[in-house]
């Protein structure tokens, strides 16, 4: 089963253990430049969002791509993957993504962008706050329209 | 390096130099980092007997060899200089993101030294550090200088600063970082203002690196576990805050009230945790690493408090609430808003009014002095109109802001002030709780509750509990609890995760981190080692045995009502064990003996 990695701007505190997990498994340390994934904070309406590549299906990434680089991975489904080996570091991905999460790294010549782990992500096996989920793509707003529809219930329920 | 950077940055503002020093390996292992670390520094380099306001003082920002990593709720700094609200050598814990950029940015710490000829903030990008201009920032509050530095530097920078209240040295003034986590207590802030230092903005590039990965990483997913297992650490602490205290002080009848004249206070519950959760919590927010989420973000929409911001914690429900003999949450959360803005302590600054109502009542001080404001008990509006004033510095809120002790003394009744050595105890009644009494007495920056917090085990039931009303057996409890946190503090993690850890984990992630094995004895020893390092210098300010004392009013006057009516702390009971316990003789000077066994001389 395909799955995509899900993010839930309600539940996120801003305590970037995401961002530590992604530098710590890609690097073994602690870079911030190095992380993929990224919990913003807007401390004055106390607003945190996470935000990692959306493994596009129509991905602008891999239409830029003059080498063949960023591609659809053909091992596990929802996920652009990037080959280091045939990439030329002409960062045309980065400009490409409207959501900027695909970023060169100059420290390591490396194009970052969310891999999933290869579909074990450690952002959200740390993540103390269930902000960031790993599921089925069928399932994937099943949960979240569901809590939404129970709102409706309340009201109907106080007026019926 | 691993763990810790490798490099201390200092800038002395006088000159308007900036050097950088390699971080002495021996020192950072005996010392931890952080508090303890800056403990050493300050004991080294500055006199103290110097003024705590003048330009030999110096003012140090320390995250610990744990900052920046993902060991569970662990990226916290310290601040440590001479506090000027009391003299002691302060070292001031804070959260957010600031203490991890520190470490990005290459440092260890950051020493202060000297005064700006005008004000000025510091800018750090990584190698590139500059003392820049501050005069189109000086005045404003610490959330909107955090903005107009940030569009002046990084978008992204994190900010420490100081609000009006620094800036006019009030004694009571906090540093605050990332608008609302603030490094509290004696009057750290007033130091910055007085080095001219409006903020520090830090932005970092470099990466923190660990000795053993691997078994980091184990010890890290250990910790974790035992922490989100934990009842208070896993899930009381994100549901209801530290404000879910309210009610169970109240309900052990140890809950200061109209300024310690009482112990219990029937409607306290309007302003716990709970009533908090249901009325103005936003969503819970967590400090860097942070799994717990005690942070309360918060709004009031009632039109006479509106605000929005973070808070209140317990202490601050508390001294803004019950001890004023206010049950208007709305109120409190308001005076918290007003604390974090103009950078002023709230503990302190709440007790000091509890204080003003307590002279007002007993007619000591009158409507001429309070600016016509009918300062009585219970007067919510008054309440938040001396905090606007305290904030401000007009009117009768200069008093204020230099705290309860001078406000009393003042007046001829320095009695009725609630502090031990001049500031302002926290919100645990040492009649009800005996070893927290001892705590205050003891406590190396005066009245204060994290030093070493002996209600996790005589209140809340840790390690198989204590009952609070004895004596027997608290002196270990809190030579155990203040050794303990200050080895903690000085790693970089947060006191709140002892909810769940202890030394044993903190010791293998530190080992696992620096590459320097720390065994449980040797870290627990380092503990002993900072505490007795912070007496020392105390005892050096003029500090004597005759300051390990409560007020008398703890000592004397029994709680009037709720369940712990009728008694007092017996302080005497406690302390000759204490001091003997330390391998301190009766003046509490730390024998030779003892300054040798922890290689102080």
């Amino acid at each position: 089963m395909a799955k995509i990695l899900m993010i839930h701007p309600d539940k996120c505190t801003g305590c970037r253990n995401c961002e530590l997990a992604c530098e710590f498994v890609h690097e073994g340390q602690f870079r911030p430049a190095a992380t993929r994934v990224q919990a913003y904070s807007w401390e004055r309406e106390g607003i945190s969002v996470p935000m990692l590549c959306q493994q596009c299906d129509d991905a602008a990434c891999v239409k830029v791509c003059p080498t063949g680089a960023m591609h659809r991975s053909t091992t596990l489904a929802n996920l652009v993957d990037w080959d280091e080996r045939v990439c030329i570091r002409c960062k045309m991905c980065t400009v490409a993504c409207p959501f900027g999460n695909a970023r060169y790294d100059a420290a390591s010549s490396s194009i970052f962008k969310c891999d999933t782990c290869q579909g074990a992500p450690e952002c959200v096996t740390f993540c103390p706050n269930g902000a960031l989920e790993y599921v089925d793509d069928t399932q994937q707003v099943r949960s979240r329209k569901k809590a939404y529809a129970a709102k409706f219930k309340d009201a109907f329920q106080e007026v019926s | 390096m691993f763990g810790w950077t490798g490099t201390i940055l200092r800038v002395n503002l006088t000159k308007g130099k900036v050097s950088r020093e390699a971080t002495d390996v021996k020192l950072a292992h005996d010392y931890i980092g952080a508090r303890g670390l800056g403990v050493r520094i300050i004991s080294d380099e500055v006199d103290p007997k110097a003024d705590a306001l003048g330009p030999d003082n110096k003012l140090i920002f320390a995250p610990g060899p744990l900052t920046g990593t993902f060991a569970p709720s662990a990226g916290r700094f310290d601040v440590i200089t001479k506090g000027p609200l009391n003299g002691v050598i302060a070292a001031s814990n804070s959260g957010g993101s600031f203490g991890p950029e520190l470490k990005y940015a290459g440092y260890d710490a950051l020493i202060i030294e000297g005064k700006a000829a005008k004000p000025s903030y510091l800018w750090i990008k990584d190698d590139e550090v500059e003392i820049r201009d501050a005069a189109a920032i000086w005045g404003h509050t610490t959330p909107d200088t955090t903005d107009l530095v940030r569009a002046a530097t990084d978008e992204d920078a994190k900010v420490a600063c100081i609000g009006p209240a620094g800036e006019k040295l009030a004694l009571l003034a906090n540093i605050m970082n990332e608008m609302f986590r603030a490094a509290g207590r004696t009057g750290v802030g007033a130091v910055m203002g007085s080095k001219n230092l409006k903020a520090v903005a830090v932005y970092g590039n470099g990466a923190v690196r660990v000795a053993d990965p691997e078994a980091f990483k184990a010890a890290v997913m250990k910790s974790r576990q035992m922490i989100q297992a934990h009842p208070v650490g896993g899930a009381g602490l994100k549901a209801y805050g530290t404000d879910v205290l309210v009610n169970i002080l109240n309900q052990i009848g140890s809950l200061p009230t109209r300024n310690y004249q009482d112990g219990y206070f029937p409607t306290a519950d309007k302003v716990g945790g709970e009533s908090l959760a249901a009325k103005q919590l936003i969503r819970p927010k967590g400090c860097f690493s942070c799994i717990i989420s005690c942070g309360r973000v918060t709004k009031v929409d009632n039109p006479a408090y509106q605000g929005a911001g973070e808070g209140p914690e317990y202490e601050t429900a508390w001294s803004f609430g019950p001890d004023c003999g206010i049950d208007d949450l709305d109120a409190v959360t308001k005076a918290n808003f007003l604390c974090n803005e103009y950078g002023i302590d709230t503990i302190s600054l709440g007790s000091t009014i509890a204080c003003a109502m307590e002279l007002f009542e007993r007619g000591v001080i009158t409507a001429k002095d309070t600016d016509g404001v009918q300062l009585t008990f219970g007067n919510t509006a008054a309440m938040v109109e001396m905090t606007r004033k305290a904030c401000t510095g007009e009117g009768f809120g200069a008093k204020l802001a230099q705290g309860s002790y001078r406000l009393a003394e003042s007046y001829g009744h320095p009695e009725y002030s609630m502090t031990c050595k001049k500031q302002e105890m926290p919100a645990y009644d040492p009649r009800g709780v005996q070893g927290i009494g001892l705590n205050y007495a003891t406590g190396n920056r005066g009245g204060c509750h994290v030093r070493g917090y002996t209600i996790a085990v005589e209140v809340l039931g840790g390690a198989g509990g204590m009952d609070p009303r004895v004596t027997e057996g608290k002196p270990g409890l809190d030579i155990l609890f203040q050794n303990l946190t200050a080895a903690l503090d000085s790693s970089g993690a947060c006191l709140f995760s002892t909810f769940g850890i202890g030394g044993p984990e903190l010791a293998e992630m530190l080992s696992a981190a620096t590459g320097v094995e720390y065994s449980l004895e040797e870290f627990l020893k380092i503990g002993e080692r900072i505490w007795n390092a912070e007496r020392l210098w105390n005892l050096k300010v003029g500090f004597t045995a005759a300051d390990d004392t409560l007020p008398e009013r703890l000592l004397k006057d029994p709680i009037k009502t709720g369940p712990a009516k009728g008694m007092v702390n017996r302080l005497d009971e406690m302390l000759p064990g204490y001091y003997q316990e330390r391998g301190w003789d009766e003046s509490g000077v730390p024998t030779k003996a003892k300054l040798k066994e922890l290689a102080l001389v």
